[in-house]
């Protein structure tokens, strides 16, 4: 038997396709949490089908490999949240699954075709081609029912999506995103690549999340290569991201007061925002702080000594807006009770972040599996039970607080030192996982190099799970709560499209 | 009064009049590389060599740039043995003529160029943007929103969002252009009256790179619509926004001609 290229990080298990189900389900009563799910064609006939999980209490990932040249059996009855990652795998990497519950298009819209699938061993470098089609959804059938199409462009300057909604006056009975307009196809765009230069790509796969992506594809490499990076360098990229988490909150909650219609409140968060972006700017030449992260560290050092100081009026003043919005009856009556995500729904259909802890789900990467200098610094996950807009907002307002606490902590405790570490790019296979906590929830990447090129990146972006929640909380609910409820879940298109 | 009310005139203006006056709100940060050839040395490449887009490549007779594919990774800058490649806050450079963005050792005549600019009367004062995301990383869907907060305040230099495109004079694209998105956006355009412009903002939306060559992403708006101003960065920050709007309007005037930077 074959190692896998994993084996040096990861628990590994090979599993055969006929034990699948039958594992999954000890692993349900066990607690564990399937994260991610992926494919690689490590030979043209031999498709290694990739299963990542975490268990409770313990900080090293389980993996499954499952080696197949048949069909496969779908786990998404089973694990709901796996439904996309399998829809994905069947459009984009040739692999079929028997039996699934959701048997639509996702990635590939209907009416639009590629010749082979471009993550498969058949792919030799054909487009999308084809005409929009509507997408299939479920009859519903009442001469009171109204269909809304809304999308792919829509008002102010708003990502890409499609919108169905169907519904009678102002209740909505079914409510359907069609998303990947934006598909971009970045994980073949990876293949082929020299693994130290690909970050650039990493940093563009979603805007608002360069620093995680980029920290994140950086850590999947560097575990790769076994590469050890320096203190300073982990000191500096936590900083780096939780600046990235602090000016995503403040945006969330900006957008957050636009849709309760409290234009003073938004345009606080939203010069609030502001102000970290030019920061951002002042410290690293970079508003998205992109150009920053490498492999074996950072590009270069940043003097962020005096961040504390920098930032001591800000704390003080995005508190203080914090508590404003707190205590804005109007605004929070809105919130409470808009857009339920429950416990053990949040669970099934793979919910992170901010979205997890506010519907109960006590998970954070941070803390639970840590990576760069977290496990060296102090901080608390807020979680709440109620799975409201109202929870989603309060998880996000506590941990605002807590990325300020974190960036001063560790400007505080630098100390000169390297930046980069030295390492030479070794002949032969790796592979490695990386993952972060990025401000949206569980960001992970899964590389294997072969030579130093790229041969299949895995990207997990937060918002591709949280898109399929989404319409959980919609479904049942009124059109009125549906901009707040979409506010409140804080997502992102680009990062789900790729 | 209403507690935010209060809160609001309590804090005061917060926005810049830039460009008139004020501060950009871009202190420290990063523009396109600036190139000064005359320091190069035969035979290098080291910046055509670690170029992640091509926007630097060498040709037969010497090097070429692009800064339509320049995604400002200051890759080229870190590599460059001779400084030739210099860090810049050159972030302003909306051109009208996409050749603009093409470095040339000799500039053409400024009289030339006035003849082009050109712009319809009727447009000369308040502007109304039809925004497409046609495949972006939201990085400048981003930076287009912060248009709208209290520093950039778009509002006073008359220029506003509308959701339709039959309100609109100026078509705002993002993105390469993916397949599914082509459609939509040429409909958005035909849905316009006329007189109609196009602005293409980002990279991705200038040249395609880093995007392009994929089966999913396109090759940016060039052969697609007809452009009236080209603004490359990755992403524009809000004040390179501003100035290319106003460069539309003509009032402002364009900085970049032939890849050279006029401060």
């Amino acid at each position: 038997m074959r190692t896998s290229p994993f084996t040096p990080q990861l628990e590994v298990h090979e599993i055969t396709a006929d034990a699948l189900e039958s594992r999954a389900q000890d692993c349900l009563q066990q607690g564990m949490r399937f994260l991610m799910a992926w494919h690689d064609w490590e030979e043209d006939d031999v498709c290694v089908l990739r299963y990542l999980l975490s268990r409770p209490g313990n900080p090293q990932f389980l993996l499954w490999e499952l080696r197949a040249s048949q069909q496969i059996p779908s786990l998404a009855k089973l694990v709901p949240l796996l439904g996309w990652y399998e829809r994905e795998m069947q459009e984009l990497g040739g692999v079929e699954f028997l039996d699934h519950p959701e048997p639509y298009p996702l990635v590939i819209h209907e009416g639009y075709q590629l010749a082979a699938a471009p993550l498969g061993p058949q792919y030799s470098g054909e487009s999308i081609t084809g005409a929009y089609a509507s997408p299939t959804m479920p009859e519903i059938a009442n001469d009171q029912v109204q269909d809304l199409y809304w999308g792919p462009v829509r008002a102010d300057f708003v990502e890409t999506g499609e919108f169905h909604f169907s519904y009678i006056g102002e209740a909505i009975l079914h409510y359907h995103p069609r998303l990947f307009y934006k598909h971009r196809g970045l994980e073949k765009r990876f293949q082929g690549m020299s693994a130290e230069s690909a970050v650039f790509l990493a940093e563009r796969v979603s805007g608002v999340g360069s620093a995680c992506h980029a920290l994140t594809y950086c850590q999947a490499v560097e575990a790769a290569w076994g590469i050890e990076v320096p203190w300073r360098a982990q000191l500096l990229r936590v900083i780096i991201v939780e600046l990235e988490r602090l000016y995503n909150h403040l945006h969330f909650f900006g957008l957050l007061a636009k849709t309760t219609t409290l234009k003073v409140g938004s345009a606080t968060g939203l010069l609030l925002e502001e102000r970290v972006k030019q920061l951002n700017g002042k410290l690293t030449g970079s508003r998205f702080l992109r150009g920053l992260f490498c492999v074996g560290g950072l590009r270069r050092d940043l003097a962020a000594e005096h961040l504390d100081g920098d930032l001591e009026t800000f704390i003080y003043e995005a508190d203080a807006y914090l508590q404003d919005l707190h205590d804005t009856a109007t605004h929070l009556d809105r919130l409470m009770g808009t857009g339920v995500l429950p416990k053990q729904a949040a669970f099934d259909q793979g919910a992170t972040g901010p979205v997890a802890r506010a519907s109960g789900l006590d998970r954070d990467l941070r803390r639970d599996h840590p990576y760069a200098a977290y496990h060296k610094l102090r901080f608390n996950v807020p979680v709440r039970e109620k799975g409201d807009a109202m929870a989603r907002a309060e998880v996000r307002a506590e941990s605002l607080r807590e990325a300020l606490a974190l960036i001063v902590q560790a400007a505080g405790r630098l100390k000169p030192g390297p930046v980069r570490a030295d390492f030479a790019i070794p002949d032969g296979e790796q592979a490695g996982l990386g993952w972060a906590e990025s401000p949206r929830g569980s960001l992970l990447y899964a590389v294997r190099i072969r030579a130093g090129k790229l041969q299949r990146v895995k990207i997990k972006s937060p918002s591709f799970s949280n898109w399929r929640v989404f319409p959980l909380t919609v479904h049942d609910t009124n059109l009125m709560d549906y901009a707040i409820n979409e506010a409140s879940f804080g997502l992102t298109i680009a990062g789900c499209d790729r | 009064m209403p507690f935010w009310t209060w809160t609001g005139i309590k804090n005061g203006r917060a926005n810049t009049q830039w460009p008139a006056r004020g501060p950009d709100g871009q202190e420290g940060v990063l523009g396109m590389p600036r190139w000064q050839p005359e320091r190069c040395v035969p035979d290098c490449q080291a910046c055509a060599d670690v170029c992640p887009t091509a926007a630097i490549h060498r040709e037969d007779d010497g090097m070429s740039m692009d800064y339509g594919r320049c995604i400002v990774c200051q890759a080229c800058v870190e590599a460059c043995p001779q400084e030739a490649m210099l860090p810049s806050g050159d972030w302003a450079f909306a051109v009208r003529d996409r050749q603009d963005l093409h470095w040339q050792a000799t500039l053409s005549s400024p009289a030339a160029k006035d003849l082009q600019n050109k712009v319809v009367g009727s447009l000369r004062r308040s502007l109304h943007i039809k925004h497409v995301d046609a495949g972006s990383c939201n990085g400048c869907e981003s930076e287009i929103g912060a248009l709208d907060n209290p520093f950039y305040n778009l509002h006073r230099l008359g220029i506003f969002f509308t959701p339709s495109p039959r309100f609109a004079d100026l078509l705002l694209v993002t993105g390469p252009v993916t397949a599914p998105m082509r459609n939509p956006l040429l409909a958005t355009w035909e849905a316009m009256p006329e007189p109609r412009m196009v602005l293409a903002v980002g990279a991705c939306a200038v040249s395609g790179a880093p995007m392009d060559a994929g089966y999913a992403g396109g090759h940016g708006l060039d052969g697609v619509l007809p452009v009236d101003v080209w603004l490359p960065g990755c992403p524009p920050n809000p004040a390179a926004l501003i100035h290319a709007l106003l460069l539309l309007l003509e009032r402002q005037p364009q900085r970049v001609e032939g890849g050279h930077y006029a401060d």
